[in-house]
């Protein structure tokens, strides 16, 4: 009994430091930092601007944004998006125009302004910054 | 008789000279002192709407830390402008001790067209005289400006597309940039060759 004892005790200690050492082994995103530490500042970054728009990567995707958006405001009352984008500004503006399909609303009627279920812009646009990929990335879009 | 009539001409002199310096400029402090953005958000109406409004724009915080206050928009720099100003914010004192025309938000916003309207009317009637306070067109740097924006502040870009010079003014195309947009705001409003070809 007192060796059974023993052999289990000696078996979860060795259990435990194995463990520790497979700990040690891998390394995640966020660096080699024990969970509870307060998390590395991450660098400060500038958002892109990229004259003339960023292409697709793919087929269908919302385009990104190429500018800052800091200053817009979308919200009940305002979506200062469209004072570029809309359909009565997007020439003089030099912008892209609002895609047609951002005029049809889920019953399928055509309007005149934005459809309130592609109001706001930022649910699928999304602006960027100037950021290298964390790691290695060989994606290749759809030309 | 003579030497005594000549001290009381220097004693007159005296103290209008005092009394000069202190009543003017007791009345210029206290112009002043109501010039502060201090002052303006004692009134709660200015403190929880455009000024909790202005905190998120590029007047109140950006790079470099330069600020713009609430008088150096709304208070024009010349003393006679400045005063007439100052009388017809008589009216914006009637307002809040008197008839309460925006003391709570949902008042505010269902006023907020016509008081940005009248701010807007303001602003081109004076050809935007408080922009230019700060923002002057011969020390904008095109170079580091957008396309977009540097083309519409270069007046040889202008002068390419008609012959002439522009006659819109800085709030004609930058309505809404330090307090949000009135509900209803039509996107040409911000775009003069739209409205006004």
């Amino acid at each position: 009994m007192k060796k059974m004892i023993t052999t289990l005790i000696g078996g979860c200690a060795a259990l435990v430091i194995a463990g520790a050492a497979v700990a040690g082994a891998v390394e995640s995103l966020r660096g080699d930092q024990e969970l509870p530490d307060l998390s590395k500042e991450p660098a400060k970054r500038q958002q892109l601007v990229v004259r003339g728009g960023i292409e697709r990567s793919y087929k269908l995707q919302p385009p990104v944004i190429p500018h800052e958006i800091e200053k817009d405001e979308i919200n009940l009352k305002v979506n200062t998006c469209m004072n570029c984008h809309s359909e009565k500004t997007f020439e003089q503006k030099k912008a892209p125009k609002v895609g047609d399909s951002h005029y049809v609303t889920r019953d399928g009627k055509v309007q005149g302004t934005l459809s309130s279920r592609r109001y706001f812009c930022n649910q699928c646009h999304a602006p960027q910054v100037v950021a290298d990929p964390l790691v290695e990335n060989n994606f290749v879009g759809a030309k | 008789m003579t030497s005594g009539g000549k001290k009381g001409t220097f004693a007159v002199l005296v103290v209008g000279v005092v009394l000069g310096i202190a009543l003017w400029g007791g009345f210029n402090w206290t112009l002043e002192l109501t010039n502060t953005e201090q002052f303006c958000i004692t009134c709660h109406e200015m403190e929880v709407t455009p000024y909790a409004e202005l905190q998120e724009t590029v007047h109140f915080t950006n790079r470099t830390g330069v600020r713009a206050t609430c008088p150096d928009c709304h208070v024009p720099r010349p003393w006679i402008y400045k005063i007439v100003r100052k009388i017809r914010a008589s009216n914006e004192l009637y307002h809040h001790f008197v008839t309460g025309a925006v003391d709570t938000e949902e008042k505010f916003e269902a006023k907020r067209m016509q008081l940005a309207q009248t701010v807007w009317k303001a602003m081109k009637d004076t050809d935007s005289r408080e922009c230019r306070n700060c923002h002057k067109f011969n020390s904008m740097n095109l170079e580091k400006q957008q396309s977009r924006a540097a083309d519409a502040h270069d007046p040889y870009y202008w002068e390419a597309i008609d012959g002439k010079e522009p006659t819109f003014t800085c709030i004609d195309c930058h309505k809404g940039i330090a307090h949000s947009l009135p509900e209803g705001f039509d996107p040409t409003w911000n775009s003069p060759e739209t409205t006004e070809q």
